[in-house]
């Protein structure tokens, strides 16, 4: 019978291990002759940020410096506080615009430094700042090392402005978030392996094809009943699983059901991690009052009733600070706040813990406990590519610890039925070794021609498959 | 589409007539421009059929192809069509002013003056669509490497000079053509899209002569009427009465009338080589046939061009055109002196380092064209206002107040704007006043949206002295308008040399084998 | 006969049923018109679309009824773009298809192999379809089991005939070259547009793309694969088709052939989804009048004689969802739009207007709502009476409130007076 029995898959923290070791090795130690890119990629909650302090302290340990590429000011600051907390042997540089002040969590520590003159910062061990600022840069030494953190979300030409600045990279980002874009016209590159507006990292894969990428295989964010369905969904060439298993994370409401819809979808979201709230068919404008009516009922609910997270962290109240509302356009997250304020709920993060009201595009690489999504598709009246697209609602349904509420129209499965296909296809250059050239030619480059930037499964097939897993969680409100 | 854009069309269909989507013209338009309706052949997007060009609406020239599969007919083509076309553009190319500017050394960091020279005018190509514009950029492509009889190597078929230098501009107008704001090749279709709605869809708008009738549609006729029967409107032989735009012609003109005048065309040909008595007369006739009915198909949009340039005469220029219009000098000018300074023709496909710049310049031009239309239209200002970008209102309180954490005190007054309109005016926001004598910059510290009152504080733009220069900020009772947005594009981050291009993208492009040498099998 | 054709046989022969007959009945005398590759594509650019399902599915000649509407679809192909059509594949497919196989073996990551040997078997190519297609699967099970005992071995199946199942009867689709190698298949797809300094124009490849991927349903279907198969890991059973097709184009401005692949993962499942949308048909069928035809009654001349209005009528019972993008991919487009028109729905200028208009749905309604009058406020509930984000209570509407809004931007930007009072 034990012949039978198939080896024991590793355990999830070994698994992360293993792939974080090789990582390390391959960043601090290359091989002779190896890529001088290695590139990460990241499903959402695999450590991304950890990994990068990791790197940046065994590189400083070995001896080096390096300079850290990230591409918000808030996403620099996030760094920069972790770097300066985890590393405290670091002496770390917060490169900043004379407009954007750093935040303060990010002065905070002794060890950190701040200026807008890249001279005072050389000497540190690690210097950090957005890809924006880092594009100014001029008249230094090349450092031997960089990271290049949310790879994916940096656009090809802003790696281009940046490269001369360093030796080798270690790229890291999550393929399946939004990508970048621009508002004018690229046709005449789209098929270019640099065409400026794709991602940082199609150019580097393009014009580096020894590099191959790593991943992280498990999220530590995502509970075990969300990572099989987003890894699915966004992921079904490179899968990840939890690093928790069912019954690790538990939310507790403190409070029994006033038996509306509301507390009902809070019930079904405690229990198992996902609840759609579906309000009655209609075709809205952008900002639905009824259905950010009903996201900011939920948000009140949730902090009415008390709950409780229980998880390998511990046990901590869902308070404001620990839930995020996402949403697709500006105005409804603007429309949600307001409606959050009315009935008392804490949004403004200066004046202390706050809700998280944001679009996926700022919510990207943040983490709470619990979710309150609107569906991009909630009461429109037909898809776009905007709405459509992939990354955004990986983005709002990948975001929390525990369990994440969906808020949507009814209808959308028909929207989706009727949404036309008749996607333009784009033909570019491809430079790679097919497989199984190798021995053929000796691992000389071939340059292809065949269909560049297709995205499968499409935003209609994730849209499509998360529904399907929603509608199984389905409370219906009126 | 914007929500005021589709509220324009709506009532376009109400009104059966064109709307206004603008109260002033938002693209420089010269005075004497070169229009120019091409013909392309049937599923040959770069293979020419025919061009009809010039600068006075009376008299048209025409250049056809009479064989478009024959390589030599269409070389005699192209070099008519840049006998024609070359002249026009370097009229503008001896006048020119002198513009000083200074440059760093690059070794010793001193700066120098320079002078440069500017041309005074430049040209402008006016085509009925995006179609043609197209198609002169694969006229550009399919030209701009032929070999000459100058060159080391002519190769088999060498064409003159001119050709290869035709396919040089034709490349940099329709490359300049994607710079938004730009003027110096445009769509007529775009131009009147831009400035008046129809009550049909974008789509449709492509169509010239359809969107055209939406303008002055016959009496009796409502625009869509009118603009059905330019579709698709037929006479009894079958032709449409009212041809196509093009480049592409009317699949059954090329079925019925075109491919038979082509095969008349042919035999005449073939009976002049057999040397055939009366087969000079014979040919002349057959090539005298084609541009007659080239000519048909072509001067009705001909016309249509001409009237939708008076129909965009008749608007008063946009306070900015000049600026930008100034940027078309530079552009046209730096192309002449690159022809002058014997550069290559420019490459197939741009390299890295060329394609960002690129893209860099047309984000920095969308962003000035934005701000530019804004502030020159009160239609496009609204816009902006609808989208929460800006707010329009009238000046309630003008409050002195002071920044005195400085050794002097610094006026920062706070003033009250009364406004019906949603910005997104975060408190601490930067905001910029619209069309005040300077530039002016506040921060957003009280929004009431109930009551419609906004409060900023003044920062800037109000001279150096310790209270504000008399005029340099609104008064209670006077209109002013704030933006969120900022009144200039940021600057571009610099790019490496193309020579510079780092490993993350392939090294210098001068590592990689250039194909530009290679022979076309066209053309 | 193969396994896989027996078993196709059989699932037709259960399910060319009733639905099969009500189809036909529609259709009147005309012949069927078959759905080939193309139309069976362009199902999908607009799936909402009652009217065209009905009309495609029933093989009714949609542009002969545009043309008794009194609306004829615009189209048409220029003898020009044929003739260059038929010259590049002829020079493609000459000495033995030198010019394609040598884009092909690139490709497929062979290098140039001088002991490969080509076949090309006969394929009946004058016979019926029905014949055509048993022939071609035939010679395709044929073409699988001798390329597994040879790698050496390629197969063309020149203009194959294929059988794919739509709306349980048989279409037949005929791919420009199935090519075997190594036990698979793969999809050739030959365009005469140009692939010029290697981008093409991404509508028409995209449009090729879907062609393509719809012959690639048809040999999954062959090979016995019914599930949606997406996993470039697990290629199927021998025979089964590559999920990449090759797209073969004239390079820049010539007639020097350029292969591309296309990867038609994403095509492949938006046609699975347009047939088994089709194979739903009998819904759509069931809300028809009894006695609906769409015959054109022709006479002996072929001159349709059916009486306008009644054919009208007949179209009418079956909704049509029109967007100006049928103008270029429906023959009825003209006749819906003017139908549009005539309804005054706001889908006449773009159906992406409607976002902003939330229930609003026809222009007289949205005027109306900008002008302020008394148009019949939305049906509220007595939770959106509580909700906070709508801050004006006299405004009943969200869609109507931003656009009274935008109408008074309007009406103050082109009468050049401020809306606050003061002039500007």
């Amino acid at each position: 019978m034990s012949l039978l029995t198939p080896p024991t898959p590793p355990s999830p923290a070994a698994a992360a291990d293993a792939a974080v070791a090789a990582i390390l090795a391959a960043t601090v130690h290359p091989a002779p002759g190896a890529p001088r890119g290695v590139v990460v990629d990241s499903p959402p909650g695999a450590g991304k940020s950890t990994l990068v302090v990791k790197a940046a302290r065994e590189l400083v340990a070995a001896g080096e410096r390096l300079m850290i590429v990230a591409q918000t000011n808030s996403q620099v600051d996030d760094l920069v506080d972790r770097l300066a907390a985890k590393g405290t042997e670091l002496t770390v540089g917060r490169l900043h615009s004379g407009e954007a002040r750093p935040a303060a969590e990010a002065l905070r520590h002794p060890n950190v430094t701040a200026s807008s003159k890249p001279a005072d910062l050389l000497e540190l061990d690690v210097v950090v700042s957005t890809a924006a600022k880092w594009q100014w840069v001029k008249d230094v030494e090349p450092w031997r090392h960089a990271i290049v953190d949310e790879a994916y979300q940096m656009r090809s030409d802003a790696l281009l402005a940046v490269a001369r600045l360093f030796e080798r990279a270690l790229f890291v980002g999550d393929p399946g978030q939004l990508d970048p874009f621009t508002v004018v016209g690229t046709e005449q590159w789209s098929g270019l392996s640099y065409d400026p507006s794709s991602s940082a990292v199609v150019t580097l894969l393009a014009h580096n094809p020894a590099i191959e990428p790593h991943r992280l295989p498990v999220s530590w964010r995502l509970p075990a009943s969300a990572a099989p369905l987003i890894s699915e969904a966004f992921y079904p060439f490179t899968p990840f699983r939890a690093g928790t298993g069912p019954g690790d994370r538990l939310l507790l409401p403190g409070t029994r059901s006033d038996g509306s819809a509301v507390d009902a979808t809070i019930d079904e979201a405690a229990e198992y991690g996902w609840a759609l709230l579906e309000l009655p068919a209609r075709h809205t404008v952008r900002t639905d009052p009824q259905a950010v009516a009903a996201v900011a009922a939920l948000v009140r609910r949730l902090l009415d009733r008390g709950l409780v997270a229980s998880s390998e962290q511990g046990r901590v109240p869902l308070t404001a600070g620990r839930i995020a509302v996402g949403t697709a356009h500006r105005d409804q997250a603007a429309a949600v706040r307001a409606a959050l304020g009315a009935l008392g709920v804490p949004v403004d993060p200066v004046a202390g813990p706050a809700v998280s009201v944001d679009t996926a595009n700022r919510l990207q690489g943040r983490e709470y406990d619990m979710t309150v999504v609107l569906h991009p598709l909630s009461g429109r009246p037909d898809a776009t590519a905007f709405h459509l697209e992939t990354g955004r609602l990986c983005v709002l349904a990948s975001r929390h610890r525990h369990a994440c509420i969906v808020v949507a129209r009814a209808g959308i499965p028909e929207l989706l039925d009727e949404h036309p296909a008749g996607d333009p296809v784009q033909l570019g250059s491809a430079m790679r070794i097919p497989a199984g050239w190798e021995e053929k030619i000796g691992g000389q480059v071939i340059g292809l021609l065949e269909r560049v930037g297709a995205q499968f499964p499409d935003g209609w097939e994730a849209n499509y498959r998360v529904l399907q897993h929603l509608a199984e969680h389905r409370v219906r409100g009126s | 589409m914007s929500l005021l854009t589709t509220l324009a069309r709506l009532e376009a269909i109400r009104s059966g007539r064109a709307e206004p989507l603008a109260t002033v013209l938002h693209r420089h338009l010269a005075d004497r421009p070169m229009v120019l309706v091409p013909l392309a052949t049937a599923a040959e997007d770069g293979a020419p059929l025919a061009v009809l060009l010039g600068t006075d609406r009376a008299e048209p020239r025409l250049h056809i192809v009479p064989q478009p599969l024959n390589r030599e007919r269409r070389a005699e083509f192209l070099a008519a069509l840049a006998d024609d076309l070359l002249p026009y553009l370097d009229s503008f190319a001896a006048a020119v002013e002198l513009i000083e500017g200074s440059e760093k050394e690059p070794a010793t960091g001193e700066k120098t003056v320079t002078t440069r020279e500017l041309c005074l005018d430049a040209p402008q190509l006016i085509v009925p669509n995006v179609g043609s514009v197209r198609h002169l950029a694969l006229l550009g492509r399919a030209t701009r490497f032929r070999r000459t009889a100058e060159d080391p190597d002519p190769g088999p078929y060498p064409a003159p000079t001119r050709v290869p230098l035709l396919g040089r501009w034709l490349t940099h107008l329709t490359e300049r053509a994607q710079v938004p704001g730009s003027s110096l090749l445009l769509p007529m279709t775009g131009l009147l899209a831009r400035h008046w709605a129809t009550g049909q869809s974008l789509l449709e708008d492509q169509h010239l002569a359809a969107q055209l009738a939406w303008h002055h549609p016959p009496a009796g006729l409502t625009g869509a009427e009118a603009a059905e029967l330019a579709e698709t409107a037929r006479g009894t032989d079958g032709r449409l009465l009212h041809p196509p735009a093009g480049p592409a012609t009317d699949p059954r003109f090329d079925e019925k009338l075109l491919a038979p005048a082509i095969a008349r065309f042919d035999a005449a040909q073939a009976a002049a080589r057999q040397g055939r008595p009366d087969a000079a007369v014979d040919l002349a006739a057959a090539v005298g046939e084609l541009r007659h009915l080239l000519l048909e198909v072509l001067l009705p949009t001909w016309t249509d061009v001409w009237r939708g340039l008076d129909l965009l005469r008749a608007l008063p220029p946009g306070g900015h055109l000049a600026e930008r219009w100034e940027s078309d000098r530079w552009s046209y000018t730096g192309h002449r002196d690159r022809l002058a300074a014997g550069e290559p023709p420019q490459p197939r496909v741009d390299d890295a380092v060329t394609a960002a710049r690129k893209l860099a310049q047309r984000e920095r031009e969308q962003v000035r064209v934005g701000v530019q239309e804004a502030l020159d239209d009160p239609l496009a200002m609204a816009e902006r206002r609808l989208a929460g970008e800006a707010f329009s209102g009238v000046v309630t309180e003008l409050e002195p107040a002071y920044d005195t954490s400085g050794r002097t005190p610094k006026p920062r007054p706070l003033l009250t704007v009364h406004t019906t309109d949603r910005p997104h005016a975060d408190l601490g926001r930067e905001v910029h006043r619209a069309s005040g004598p300077a530039a002016q910059k506040a921060e957003v510290v009280a929004f009431d949206a109930a009551a419609g009152l906004i409060t900023v504080r003044v920062v800037n733009g109000m001279g150096r002295k310790k209270e504000p220069e008399a005029g340099s900020l609104p008064q209670p009772g006077e209109p002013v308008t704030f933006t969120l947005f900022e009144l200039a594009p940021r600057q571009s981050a610099p790019l490496p040399e193309p020579d510079d291009t780092p490993w993350t993208h392939g090294g210098p492009p001068s590592a990689a084998p250039r194909s530009a040498s290679v022979s076309e099998e066209w053309a | 006969m193969s396994v896989a054709d027996a078993r196709l046989a059989s699932t037709m022969n259960v399910s060319l049923t009733d639905q099969a007959r009500r189809l036909a009945a529609l259709r009147g005398g005309a012949e069927q018109r078959g759905l080939d590759a193309r139309a069976l594509a362009a199902l999908a650019a607009n799936p909402g679309c009652r009217r065209r399902a009905v009309l495609d599915a029933a093989g009714v000649d949609k542009g002969a009824v545009a043309g008794r509407l009194g609306r004829p679809a615009p189209f048409g192909r220029s003898p020009f773009a044929i003739a260059r059509g038929t010259a590049f594949e002829a020079r493609l497919k000459a000495d033995d298809c030198a010019a394609l196989l040598e884009p092909l073996r690139r490709h497929l990551g062979l290098p140039p192999g001088d002991g490969d040997r080509l076949d090309t078997p006969d394929l009946l190519p004058r016979s019926g379809p029905a014949v055509r297609a048993a022939r071609t699967s035939e010679a395709l099970a044929e073409a699988v089991a001798a390329s597994l005992a040879d790698p050496a071995l390629w197969t063309l199946l020149d203009h194959p005939m294929l059988r794919l199942t739509v709306a349980g009867a048989p279409a037949y689709l005929e791919p420009d070259a199935v090519l075997v190698h190594g036990g698979r298949c793969t999809v050739v797809e030959i365009k005469s547009f140009p692939v010029l300094d290697g981008s093409a124009d991404p509508a028409k490849v995209g449009a090729a793309a879907r062609q393509a991927a719809v012959y690639v349903l048809a040999l999954q279907e062959a090979a016995g694969l019914d599930g949606p198969s997406g996993s470039p890991q697990d290629p199927g059973p021998p025979g089964s088709p590559e999920l990449t097709v090759l797209l073969v184009c004239p390079q820049d401005f010539g007639q020097r052939p350029v292969a591309a692949a296309i990867d038609v993962r994403r095509e492949l499942a938006t046609t699975r989804r347009a047939l088994a949308r089709l194979t739903r048909i009998e819904e759509l069928l069931d809300a028809l009048p009894p006695g609906t035809s769409f015959d054109l009654a022709p006479d002996p001349a072929g001159q349709p004689t059916r009486p306008v209005a009644e054919l009208t009528a007949a179209v009418d019972e079956v909704p049509a969802v029109y967007g100006p993008e049928c103008l270029s991919a429906c023959e009825l487009g003209f006749h819906c739009r003017a139908q549009a028109r005539a309804a005054g729905s706001v889908e006449q200028i773009g159906r992406g207007v409607r976002a902003d208009l939330g229930d609003l749905r026809t222009v007289a309604a949205v005027l109306t709502a900008c002008a302020g009058g008394g148009i019949p406020a939305a049906p509220r509930d007595p939770a959106a009476a509580e909700d906070p984000a709508t801050e004006d209570p006299a405004v009943e509407d969200p869609a109507t409130a931003r656009l009274r809004y935008a109408a008074a931007l309007r009406a103050e930007a082109l009468s050049g007076v401020a809306l606050s009072g003061a002039s500007g």
